[in-house]
This record gives C-alpha cells, structure tokens and sequence, in this order.
C-alpha cells in the first residue's frame, strides 16, 4: 500500500523543518556551543543522510516517469553527498571550508532538477508552481554554503541555509496531486483524468 | 584599572549577557512557535487534518496529517533538541567542560 505523492511530499517537509530548526539553532548559537554534544553536531549530517535514503527508496518505487525517476535519483544523489562529506567534516577528516562547495552543488543541481523536470508552466497546477518555486528557492539557496566557503565566519550564511530549508518545508506542506493555483487549473492537470 | 575601563568592561559583559540571553530566548522559542503554527494551521485549514473529516479516509490520511506534523516536530524539537543547547549556551558562559 504506497502512499500517494502528497504524503511522501509532506513526510519529507516535516524532515525539512526538523532540519531547518536544527541549522537555525545552530546559526543562533554557534558551532562550537552546538557541537559540545557529539549526537548533536552529527544531526545534520545523518538527516541529510537519511533523506538521500529515503530519496533512493523513492526512486526505486517511483516508477511512474523516467523524468521522475532520474529526478529523484539526482536528489538522492546529492543528499547523500552533501550529507557524507558534512560527515567526514564532523568527524575531522575535512578541514577546508571549501568542502562547502559540496554542499552548494547539490543545493544547486538538486533546484536545476526541480526546474528541468517540470514541464508546465508556473500556472498549471500548485504542484507545477510548487517545483518551480523549490527549482528557484533551491538553486538561490546555493548561495549560502557558497559564500560559507569563502567567508566563512559570516553568520548570515548559516541563517539563510536554515531559513531556506524551512521555506522548502512550507512548500512541500502546501503540496497537494490535483490543486489549483492562484485559481488557476488546466485541465489537463491529473493527466487530464478529472 | 582606571573608573573608565571598569566601566567599558561592565559594558561589554553587560551587552555580552543580552546578547546571551537573546540566543537562550530564540532557541527555547523555536520549538513552541513551531507547535503554534501547526496549531493554528490546523484551524485555518480543518479539512487536512483526518480527526475533522474523518469520512472515507486510508491508512495514510491517518497517519500522516500536515498540521499534525508540524506539531510534532516542534515538540520533538523543544523536548529533546533546545534544552540541551540552551544548558550548553548557559555552561559556555560559565566555563564548564562539554558534556560529550
């Protein structure tokens, strides 16, 4: 018994807000306070981690496109780097800030993803809207754990990465299959189905 | 130590404390300010959480409700995430070693 779309959209926006508020109390205290606790400077890593799981479960069960498919992989891909890379960083064998770049790759390519795999316009349907609000959020996001790899004792970058994920967790709540937009639906939205 | 650096350096803690106490205030914050935002999502929107319409719902419409969601991660935040910063934040100040 699969769950639809909408549902695992939701699961994944609550792990985005957990996220989010992680990263955010992170940025208002500071690494060092933070990561006093081991369990706690490994929670951004096992999430991102886990979410790359998961995304990979998805990819496997979620065979109704190849487009879908290959997007999902993409995701799955780039949450499982950014996660091990923030793992080796935690543990002490990466030292560079630039590891940071990881980060805003997957940020990157993971919004381009959103983007191209979309194939109807902003209008469409809330969830065509929604994935080129997430493409866009994502791909400006990338900024954040860019400018943390070259100034890195910059706050504001830490406090943009949170904010943005919580963002994404709004959007992925306010996903629904079939819902219109602005009151805006095609009628194709569904696969013309309605 | 003159009249002035005494009181340049009671400044600075004194601003030191406020920032402090800032931090301490916007983390323990976060998690019910969550669970509020769930709770009135779910009275904005009565319709997504299952308790309400429960008429021909699955499996999956009773476990997995939005605003129901966001609430439980606002506890689990609150619970178990900020009062360990907020000791940690606290014990910062005071010198204390890291709890491991």
């Amino acid at each position: 018994m699969l769950p639809r779309a909408e549902i695992a959209h939701w699961l994944f926006a609550a792990g985005f807000l957990f996220f989010g508020l992680v990263v955010l109390s992170e940025a208002i205290v500071g690494s060092t306070v933070f990561r006093q606790r081991r369990w706690r400077a490994y929670l951004w890593p096992s999430l991102a981690l886990a979410a790359g799981f998961w995304l990979w479960f998805i990819a496997i069960f979620s065979t109704f496109s190849t487009l879908h498919l290959l997007a999902h992989s993409v995701w799955a891909q780039a949450a499982t780097a950014a996660g091990a890379v923030q793992l080796a960083v935690i543990r002490g064998r990466l030292h560079s800030s630039y590891w940071s770049l990881v980060t805003a790759g997957a940020l990157f390519v993971s919004g381009a993803s959103f983007l191209v795999h979309e194939q109807n316009g902003w209008l469409f349907a809330r969830s065509a809207f929604l994935h080129h609000l997430i493409g866009w959020t994502l791909v400006i996001s990338s900024l954040f754990p860019l400018g943390a790899a070259f100034l890195p004792r910059r706050a504001i970058w830490a406090y943009g990465f949170a904010i943005a994920w919580i963002a994404v967790a709004v959007m992925l709540f306010a996903d629904r299959d079939i819902a219109p937009i602005f009151g805006h639906l095609s009628d194709l939205a569904g696969g013309g189905s309605r | 130590m003159n009249e002035l650096v005494t009181s340049r350096a009671k400044a600075a803690v004194r601003a030191r404390t406020s920032r402090r106490g800032f931090r301490v205030l916007a983390v323990e914050a976060l998690g019910p300010l969550t669970v509020l935002g769930g709770i009135v999502w779910a009275f904005a929107q009565p319709y997504r959480v299952t308790f309400f319409y429960p008429e021909g719902k699955g499996f999956w419409d009773w476990a997995v409700q939005p605003p129901l969601l966001v609430v439980l991660v606002g506890l689990v935040f609150a619970l178990v995430v900020a009062p360990g910063i907020v000791d940690d934040l606290e014990g910062a100040e005071r010198g204390d070693a890291p709890k491991g």
